[in-house]
């Protein structure tokens, strides 16, 4: 049973801001996790009233609100478009319909859970976190950030020429992935998210352009086994970590070979 | 606090205690087909709808609802026993115990997609879990129930 | 026959898909006290100390109960006739604890919320002990599970609780050893099957009460009313005539509430201080206290002679009944009884096992009961004896099979009376392509699909030894009211066997009601498991139609004053052989009969049976393996089952889906994972994934009829032999597909990278 003394739906994010200062305080996601902790909320603040639920299309950017759900992600059509679908991808193996309109993407990044999907395909893309009050960083740089008292407010992504695929690895449809891996084009580099190692979504960047031509197979293969040598992988029950080391290959070399597909096909 | 809901399409007004779950809230308002299925958002037993879209009753805290319109299967009878009998004639309701909140994701699915594809329903409803059926009987009273529907919109 | 072999809707679907509320928790009183337990950390230990006056002060708290407040003498909670065959090794609560979840103290008070913060002040002081986690570590391990001197074998199965023992026995029939130096080919290999969770929707849950009279009522979640009442008797050492036992709606059991998993907790509570209580386990308890399949290890000894005769069986079964021996002794013997039997008579076989206690959850019974995970073994090693001779694997089972007609030696040498095995092969061949798709097929882009093929055989009910019983009475107006003991766990035996009753009695479905179970109303019924109601039940039911009509004709004669030789009863009128226009309706019979008579329209019937026919199945598994990844996706399952006659086919078709993909989900990742400290892992349907509808694939079933001379218009059972078929199907579709052989269950997409030596 969760334990929730106060139960507040700010107004304003200073006052939100204010709320979360205690260390008692927990900002509400979409609660799938936190539900399940044993430990009692002070006060539970829930963002449902800032206008943080929307996806907003800019000229150079999408910005998405911390509230919105991981199921209003999947259905953006600009968003998809931009991405080739692998937001879409990157989340409808994520329990059910149901869970993904209570899951929030600002839940799932601020957590920065080891299974995420959402992080690993985010990390792959030009993304910033906008934070109440300090303002944006890359996401980059706030996963690695220590947990503090600020607000997730949104999720910028920029808008860039990139190409991207997402895959991951399931013992069964809807289980967290073995191994989570988003694969991206961008500026004539590739890089590389890993997650669910199972630890939580690292990238690698081909900063030495091992892959001048993804098409091109044996410079995939260069850079995926570059990727999985630089990472560090974790045994859990789902899989060992030698399993999810050469799967790491294997889904960067596929992703590639779908991405000289499209390609192809266009 | 004090809780203001449209449950059914009727206003309620209530005293809650801050940390209890939408699904703990309609269970004691007698809304008794949303079961509890598991503690972790995993089973699809629990659904209700939020303004029309289904979530898991167990996973939004009540507090959230403040103002807004919840369904659950006592607020839908003659489409849940429609759409029921095209299970029922399959024999796959088998023990029940998912069927209500199975049932309030079918009909979300049907609102929310137009003719949709085989894949495109199992992967809306691979959220609900059954245990008894294996999913064929389910699979094909939605088949049924969608021709029907279509043909109904036909005439 | 107007409904049996009919597809009827279930009598209480439209109850169940509109969401009325007749399940336990929908209908327990809301004064109930609220009921938990504290559970042990630890896999092994003693209790050296346990206070609970701190929690006795949380404000609501009505009771805390710990091993110092329960009776000493011990008991099973497995649901099992009478002499039961499982172990005496139970208390409500024990000082010494056996595994993570083993109950320490029962909390019970006003609300929830009372009851958990009670829960964390109860301060409780362990003497840890090493535990014994591994089965192969158990037996004549020197750390002893259950050592007390009050321990009790109630029935000879071969235990010993001073060597780590639940049971263990040796069954021998030919010289097994001669003939299998003899065979040209003999495979011997060992296969592992796991723990896995019933996992039905509906968790272990009950509420009792003291009725007008200050008797126990329990309304409990459990497939066995009658035996719950024992048990509950001997656990609490009260007299069976103060307890009463109800089941309202269940919402799925699999097996798993045949054992009393949730009862004795609020019946403690409410004996105590007189007041209503209830128990819901949460999904977290029912993953790591309840009443798994036994893991079992096995290994298979086959011979065959050049032209892939087999001739000799050899098997040997190590099972794992974890902390208590709840069913213990009784499903291993499946794994030998109802695997080997399908290859009718061999020259010689063996059939041997231990059963031994470890500092695990305590086992209990699972769909297929031992025979899931013997037919794994077996199965899979005929498999493999078809690699080896270089035959067609369906061939090879095809000139071996049971027949129709035979004896079976490994099967308490009954007579096999009715068996479409050799058609349901047939059959599956066909639906599957089989000649086309074996071995395998590359598909491209790294993908081959292979397929594989398994046959299954169960029981119907336990030969010998279950009871069912059927009261039936005519009402005012002519309807019937049919009580039953046997319990509708979802399964719909509320209805078949209305069916079968409609049929008896040539009236209207409608006009027969059903009433169960209930221990004070019900006749009694071993309950509804060991795939006994629709064969032992319904057989009962026939008899009772049978003495009920004979009844009607009695009243009949009595009214038209004719003899009753003279009189034929056709459902509506009860009528003169001789003159048609002598008769009385059964409406007007049946209101005549509330006055002036002395002859009661109700009638009570019971049914055993000397033999257990076994249904049979093939199962056809077509996978596709990524061989970069190791992923298993399931194309197509095709099964043929033979029940006998189906008594509702959608039912049984339904039956037959579920079972088959539970088996899906033991064949690829269900498994019951413990760490070192033997602490469940999967301990929530986060970490224990089962099957979701994008993962069974497409399963399609066909019923292949025979015709059981002993059983209800030809029927046999069909619940439990459909879980059956998918492991051993599945592991050798894998192996045709990458040439890799899993003998430990789950098959995962690990495993089989690993021994393709894609990675060390």
């Amino acid at each position: 049973m969760l334990k929730i003394k106060n139960y507040v739906m700010p107004t304003t994010m200073e006052e939100a801001y204010e709320l979360n200062k205690k260390a008692s305080s927990r900002i509400l996601g979409g609660c799938g996790w936190i539900k399940m902790s044993k430990n009692p909320i002070g006060t539970a603040i829930d963002l449902s009233a800032l206008g943080l639920d929307q996806i907003e299309e800019k000229e150079d950017c999408f910005v998405i609100g911390a509230m919105v759900s991981l199921r209003q992600l999947e259905c953006h059509e600009g968003l998809n478009q931009m991405t080739q679908g692998a937001i879409r991808e990157c989340v409808r193996h994520i329990v059910g319909v149901q869970f993904r309109n209570c899951a929030t993407v600002g839940g799932s990044i601020f957590g920065r859970f080891g299974f995420s999907d959402v992080l690993t395909c985010f990390l792959a893309l030009d993304t910033e976190v906008e934070l109440y009050p300090s303002g944006r960083i890359s996401l980059s740089e706030f996963v690695c950030q220590p947990k503090n008292r600020e607000i997730l407010t949104h999720i910028i992504i920029k808008k860039e020429p990139c190409e991207i695929v997402y895959l991951s690895q399931r013992n069964s449809a809807t289980d967290f992935p073995v191994l989570a891996c988003a694969v991206a084009w961008r500026n004539g580099r590739m890089m590389a998210s890993v997650g669910a190692r199972p630890m939580r979504a690292k990238v690698v960047v081909d900063e030495t352009q091992l892959i001048q031509d993804y098409a091109n197979e044996k410079e995939c293969e260069q850079f995926a086994e570059m990727a999985a040598e630089t990472l560090c992988f974790q045994s859990n029950m789902r899989a060992s970590a030698e399993y999810r080391n050469y799967i790491t290959k294997v889904l960067i070399k596929r992703a590639c070979r779908i991405m000289a597909q499209r390609r192809n096909e266009q | 606090m004090k809780l203001n809901v449209w449950l059914n399409g009727k206003k309620m007004q209530d005293e809650i205690e801050p940390g209890m779950m939408l699904l703990d809230y309609v269970r004691q308002k007698g809304c008794y087909s949303v079961k509890c299925g598991c503690e972790t958002s995993n089973c699809g037993l629990c659904t209700v709808w939020l303004d029309e879209k289904p979530v898991l009753s167990c996973t939004v805290p009540a507090a959230r609802v403040e103002g807004r319109r919840i369904t659950t299967l006592e607020g839908l009878q003659e489409e849940a026993a429609e759409f029921g009998g095209f299970l029922a004639d399959e024999g796959g309701e088998q023990c029940g115990f998912c069927s209500p909140g199975f049932i309030m994701n079918v009909l979300a699915m049907v609102r929310e997609l137009d003719d949709p594809t085989e894949e495109e329903i199992l992967e809306y409803l691979s959220g609900n879990l059954c245990r008894c059926s294996g999913y064929m009987s389910q699979l094909r009273a939605i088949k049924a129930f969608l021709a029907y529907k279509k043909g109904e919109h036909a005439v | 026959m107007t409904y049996v072999n009919q597809p009827v809707r279930k009598k209480d679907a439209m109850a169940l898909v509109t969401g009325q509320p007749v399940f336990m928790d929908d209908i327990a009183p809301k004064e109930c006290l609220i009921v938990k337990l504290l559970r042990s950390p630890h896999a092994h230990a003693w209790i050296r100390s346990i206070k609970t006056d701190i929690a006795m002060k949380v404000p609501g708290i009505e009771c805390i109960l710990t091993y110092k407040d329960v009776p000493q003498k011990r008991f099973t909670l497995a649901g099992q006739t009478y002499p039961e065959p499982s172990p005496y090794d139970r208390l409500i609560l024990d000082p010494h604890l056996r595994f993570v979840g083993d109950p320490v103290a029962i909390v019970a008070g006003q609300t929830e919320e009372a009851v958990d913060r009670a829960m964390k002040v109860i301060k409780v002081e362990y003497d840890i002990l090493e535990p014994i986690l591994d089965l192969r570590n158990a037996k004549d391990n020197e750390i002893l599970i259950h050592p007390e001197e009050n321990w009790i074998a109630n029935c000879p199965v071969g235990a010993d609780n001073q060597r780590n023992l639940c049971a263990s026995g040796d069954q021998i029939e030919g010289d097994i050893e001669a003939v299998l130096a003899d065979c040209d080919v003999v495979v011997e290999e060992t296969y592992h099957t796991k723990a896995n969770q019933q996992a039905m929707m509906e968790t272990f849950r009950t509420y009792t009460y003291l009725d007008t009279y200050q008797r126990l009522n329990v309304i409990s979640s459990t497939q066995i009313t009658f035996h719950v009442r024992r048990i509950l008797s001997n656990a609490l050492g009260i007299p069976k005539s103060q307890i009463r036992v109800v089941k309202p709606r269940i919402g799925g059991g699999f097996g798993a509430k045949q054992t009393a998993v949730s009862e004795v907790y609020p019946a403690i509570v409410t004996m105590k201080t007189k007041k209503p209580a209830k128990i819901i386990f949460s999904r977290y308890e029912s993953q790591i206290a309840s009443s798994p399949r036994h893991e079992m290890e096995i290994t298979v000894r086959i011979g065959a002679n050049k032209e892939g005769k087999i001739r000799a069986i050899d098997l040997y079964t190590l099972s794992n009944t974890g902390a208590y021996g709840e069913h213990g002794p009784t499903t291993v013997g499946l794994s030998g009884h109802k695997s080997i039997p399908l290859y009718g008579k061999t020259e010689a076989f063996r059939f041997h096992y231990d059963v031994v206690y470890t500092n695990t959850m305590s086992a209990g019974a699972y769909r297929g009961y031992g025979a899931t995970q013997g037919i794994f073994a077996l199965e899979s090693a005929v498999n493999e004896l078809a690699d080896k001779l270089n035959m067609d694997p369906v061939y090879l089972r095809e000139i071996n099979m049971v027949q129709q007609g035979q004896r079976m030696p490994a099967y308490y040498n009954e007579l096999l009376q009715s068996s479409a095995l050799d058609r349901c092969m047939a059959r599956v061949k066909k639906m599957m392509n089989w000649d086309e798709k074996f071995p395998c097929r590359d598909m491209g882009n790294g993908k081959v699909r292979g397929v594989g093929v398994a046959m299954a055989m169960q029981g119907s009910g336990i030969s010998n030894v279950d009871v069912g019983s059927v009261t039936i009475k005519v009402n005012d107006d002519g309807f019937y009211a049919m009580t039953i003991g046997a319990a509708d766990m979802g399964t719909g035996c509320d209805t078949t066997l209305a069916q079968i009753a409609a049929d008896c009695l040539n009236c209207d479905l409608d006009n027969i009601i059903v009433y169960g179970s209930d221990t004070d109303v019900s006749p009694y019924d071993s309950g509804s498991y060991a795939s006994s109601t629709a064969y032992i039940t319904g057989g009962a039911v026939v008899k009772a139609c049978d003495s009920l009509k004979k009844r009607i004709l009695k009243e009949g004669s009595r009214l038209l004053q004719l003899p009753e030789e003279e009189l034929d009863f056709d459902g509506s009128y009860i009528v003169s052989l001789h003159n048609p226009d002598k008769k009385i309706t059964l409406k007007d019979l049946a209101n005549e009969s509330l006055h002036t008579t002395n002859n009661a329209l109700q009638v009570t019937e019971s049914n055993y049976s000397q033999t257990s026919p076994p249904p049979f199945m093939v199962g056809m598994a077509e996978v596709e393996v990524d061989t970069e990844t190791g992923a298993i996706e399931i194309i197509d399952y095709a099964a043929a089952v033979d029940c006998g006659t189906p008594l509702n086919p959608n039912l049984a078709r339904v039956q037959t889906e579920g079972g088959l993909a539970q088996g899906i989900g033991m064949a690829l990742y269900e498994d019951i994972i413990y760490n070192e400290k033997g602490q469940n892992l999967t301990n929530s349907f986060m970490q224990y994934k089962i099957p979701c509808r994008q993962d069974v694939g497409k399963i399609r079933v066909e019923l292949e009829s025979s015709y059981e001379p002993t059983g209800p218009f030809g029927a046999k059972s069909i619940g439990e032999v459909v879980i059956n078929t998918p492991s051993p199907a599945i592991a050798h579709a894998v192996y045709n597909a990458v040439k890799v052989r899993v003998r430990e269950l789950p098959i995962t997409p690990e495993k089989l990278l690993k021994e393709m030596g894609k990675f060390a």
